[in-house]
């Protein structure tokens, strides 16, 4: 009798936890409403699957315990059970996997009209870059890292010279504004982590990765690193503030550019450091 | 009533070849320590997988103390979190589930339940076991090395894992660890072989493939899994050992150590390693869960006094979960940064294994339905099997199902998911196996007071330790953080479920240690368990004398007349009819 009662308060206690916890996700500041949608399916799919094959194993036993002279029955197989059980899974997979898929074909279609922008990971801290006035990012190696260009940029490629360079500090982002978060290591693998956005990505030293979102509520937000880095993983975190469009100008305005950045050591290295200067002013 | 397999003493051929001559030990140290008889191996490598298994739970309770009491274990440092972390999760699946399950449940049920007389290369089965067990000792000796242990994770991602952020990254920890599965590699291979060998060739007259019990058919189909799993984690060690040790660059990129040193690698992919990972890594899912079905299905079967339901069913669920599993493996890496078009290939394979498994799932079940159910320690294990089982798979539908996963991918979501799918639910078969098979190993019974403490300890402390953290990973609480410090999405109440979760874990860890004291206790004070104390059909039970004897059977090899679950068959005098027994069926019934 334990048993039986047992797996029915299993049942229900998982359920009335699920219902009064207090622990569910973060109010979603991203437009992956979406992926809770498909997640709030999942929960209820499993969560009736569950409930019913431990409420019928509490059925049987407390049904089908032994007791005096009782004999079990005697069935080897049943097709058309065993038929109709498959078919019904068959299409609880489906009603489950069919929504996911279309959300990720919308995951993994980054919108025209998306900013790139670029995070790099390092141990343990986050920087990032994005696009002057050309909107364009100037390419990048890992090789090139040095105390005065921390993030690798290609000092020859002109694209580059304009970026804006936020390193080891707060990253602003417009409302509204869909953008591809173009992801960089240059040590391990890190994963840049806003649980409030939903999507996240590792990114991988020595190639380039991607994620797209679009921020959907102004404030500020913690980035937390999802992929084990070494020893001061936990303690690797960043700030992300979304703005309003003026606010975020204001911003934007007070950083420096890599030129700017890296003008006083230039002199010598590039060939013509002036025009570059004048090309980011 | 339908004809499940081929049956009547018409089928049964006659002996062909002579017997070959077994290895006779001549002493005591070839007979206890250096032996070749499979039973004293299995005891051996389920002794050195318990031993080692309890250093991998003392690691998860300095692990719990300090996720749920921070301030008061600050001496317990992030580094020493990470060895603790990397060390326990390495020894709870490779050392521990994979020994235990194919060296020590294998080489134990395999020859006994197929009628042999020992594995078909008992020399070669010795060996496994004492390759194995070097490579546990590489593995500890990782603790005592400069340095400690590698505190890189189980998944060993470079370039992490060789770097020198990363505790034992630059010292001796990787290597040894590396060192250690490569070895373990090697003497599973030796054991592995036999095993496969041993189903194949060395059944009993009689003993069909569709005869076999489900105990066999789990550790025949886990055990190929493992031979064509492994390879790849070999060479994964290989490489990453080579990038190490001698500068290669196979999964090391150009990188820039703190910011500022550049370390001489250049071209290698992270990402490679991970799909080498991962090919072992998911099959590795399976090595241990099927395995674990198997002997479930039999533990359900006969303390129920029912025939397992759709047997036939159920062999072909384990061979395409077996197949399937090795074109799953990259739903671990939907976050990794691989080309992201692979998660619509890899959402949809890892669904459709849940059907087989979901079938799994119902024949246990129905096997209950219309049952006799003896509420038997094995019993009460394989109940719990199926409420962890059933809850672990399901979550795994969130996180297979490649868009759900990204919020949740890389947070305790995923950490509670595999503890009750790959720790707990196996676990529980473990121990309900182990209260099973005991009286046929040792000739007699475990203390039952003791074990039915142990088993509600065990289960709904485990369940409470599971199921919460859960919800833990939804607020979004990453895992492998041995403190969260201020975050600002975490509320204070999830420290207090944090010390909830440590407290219970202490407690579940407590009643492991009766389960320790009665395995010892009972071998001397049990009850005397006679040949068939669960009047079970399987050959393991009838066999000369208990504990079998070297040679397992007597004289005469078994031979079988009917499949393995012939159970309350209508008109037969007893409620089960043992799988070598000639008289012809009463009536109807399969078999």
């Amino acid at each position: 009798m334990a048993v039986v009662l047992v797996l029915v308060l299993i049942v229900v206690g998982s359920v009335l936890f699920h219902v009064l916890s207090p622990w569910w996700w973060t109010p979603i500041a991203s437009n992956w409403g979406y992926i809770d949608s498909t997640l709030v399916i999942t929960f209820w799919i499993t969560g009736t699957v569950f409930s019913a094959v431990v409420l019928f194993m509490a059925y049987c036993v407390y049904r089908f315990r032994h007791k005096e002279g009782q004999k079990a029955h005697y069935e080897p197989e049943s097709r058309k059970l065993e038929s109709w059980l498959t078919v019904v899974t068959a299409v609880g997979v489906a009603a489950l996997l069919a929504p996911g898929l279309f959300v990720w074909s919308q995951f993994v279609t980054v919108p025209k009209d998306a900013t790139e922008i670029e995070v790099v990971a390092q141990q343990w801290q986050w920087s990032f870059r994005l696009p002057g006035a050309d909107g364009k990012l100037g390419t990048s190696n890992a090789r090139l890292i040095g105390s005065e260009n921390p993030l690798g940029i290609n000092p020859q490629d002109p694209n580059g010279q304009d970026d804006v360079v936020v390193v080891a500090t707060d990253l602003h982002l417009p409302i509204g504004k869909p953008v591809k978060v173009l992801l960089r290591s240059i040590d391990v693998l890190h994963d840049f982590y806003v649980p409030e956005f939903r999507a996240k990505m590792d990114m991988v030293p020595g190639t380039v990765t991607y994620f797209w979102f679009t921020p959907t509520k102004t404030g500020s937000f913690e980035v937390l690193c999802a992929e084990l880095c070494g020893v001061g993983h936990a303690f690797m975190r960043g700030v992300v503030k979304v703005d309003t469009q003026e606010d975020y100008l204001a911003w934007l305005k007070q950083q420096s550019t890599f030129a700017q950045m890296s003008a006083p050591a230039k002199v010598g290295v590039l060939a013509a450091p002036a025009t570059a200067q004048a090309k980011a002013e | 009533m339908v004809d499940v397999t081929p049956h009547g003493a018409d089928f049964i051929p006659a002996a062909e070849v002579a017997e070959v001559e077994l290895y006779h030990p001549h002493s005591w140290w070839t007979r206890y320590v250096f032996s070749q008889d499979a039973k004293v191996i299995a005891i051996q490598y389920a002794g050195t997988a318990l031993s080692i298994g309890l250093v991998a739970l003392v690691l998860s309770w300095l692990m719990r103390l300090k996720l749920g009491f921070p301030d008061t274990f600050a001496s317990i440092s992030p580094d020493m979190y990470y060895q603790f972390m990397t060390m326990h999760g390495m020894i709870m699946v490779i050392y521990l589930l994979t020994a235990l399950f194919l060296g020590g449940f294998g080489n134990y049920l395999i020859p006994l339940m197929v009628g042999a007389r020992d594995m078909v290369f008992p020399y070669v089965n010795m060996l496994s076991y004492w390759i194995y067990l070097l490579a546990v000792l590489v593995l500890v000796g990782g603790f005592f090395a400069p340095g400690g242990p590698t505190g890189a994770g189980w998944t060993l991602y470079p370039p992490q894992a060789i770097t020198s952020g990363t505790p034992g990254g630059q010292d001796w920890g990787i290597i040894l660890m590396l060192v250690s599965l490569i070895l373990f590699i090697i003497g599973f291979t030796m054991g592995g072989l036999n095993y496969v060998v041993t189903v194949l060739q060395g059944r009993t007259r009689g003993m069909t493939l569709m005869r076999l019990p489900l105990t066999v058919w789990g550790i025949f189909t886990a055990t190929v899994m493992a031979l064509l799993a492994f390879p790849a984690l070999f060479v994964a060690c290989v490489m990453m050992l080579f990038d190490r040790v001698i500068g290669s660059s196979f999964f090391m990129p150009a990188i820039v150590e703190m910011g500022a040193t550049p370390l001489p690698h250049d071209g290698g992919s992270p990402i490679m390693f991970q799909h080498l990972f991962w090919f072992f890594g998911h099959p590795e899912v399976y090595i241990v869960a099927l395995p674990a079905f198997g002997i479930v299905s039999d533990l359900i079967s006969t303390h129920a006094r029912k025939n397992i339901f759709g047997y036939r069913m159920m062999v072909w669920a384990i061979i395409s979960i077996g197949a399937l599993s090795f074109v799953v493996w990259a739903h671990h890496m939907y976050v990794s940064g691989m080309h992201p078009y692979f998660g619509f290939f890899f959402a949809t394979t890892t669904l459709i294994i849940a059907i087989p498994t979901a079938i799994k799932v119902y024949n246990w079940v129905l096997t209950l339905w219309r049952g006799d159910i003896h509420l038997t320690i094995p019993m009460l294990f394989a109940l719990s099997f199926i409420v962890t089982f059933v809850n672990g798979g399901l979550t795994g539908l969130f996180l297979g199902n490649v868009v759900v996963d990204v919020p949740l991918s890389d947070t305790m979501f995923v950490v509670a998911h595999f503890h009750m799918v790959m720790g707990v639910a196996p676990i529980m078969v473990v121990f309900g196996a182990i209260y099973h098979w005991y009286p046929k190993i040792t000739g007699r019974m475990l203390n039952e007071a003791m074990g039915r403490f142990h088993f509600w300890v065990t289960f709904i402390g485990t369940y409470m330790i599971f199921f919460p953290m859960h919800y833990i990973g939804l607020v979004g609480v990453p895992r492998r953080y041995p403190e969260l410090g201020d975050t600002a999405f975490v509320p204070p109440s999830v420290h207090t479920l944090n010390e909830f979760i440590t407290v219970a874990a202490l407690i579940v860890g407590f009643a492991q240690m009766v389960f320790l004291f009665n395995l010892l206790w009972s071998i001397r004070h049990g009850r005397p368990a006679g040949d068939n104390p669960w009047r079970a059909t399987t050959l393991e039970w009838q066999t000369a004398g208990t504990p079998p004897p070297h040679g397992n059977f007597g004289k005469e090899l078994p031979v079988v007349y009917r499949w393995a679950y012939d159970y309350s068959v209508p008109g037969a005098p007893e409620d089960f009819i043992a799988q070598n027994d000639p008289r012809p069926l009463t009536q109807g019934g399969p078999a």
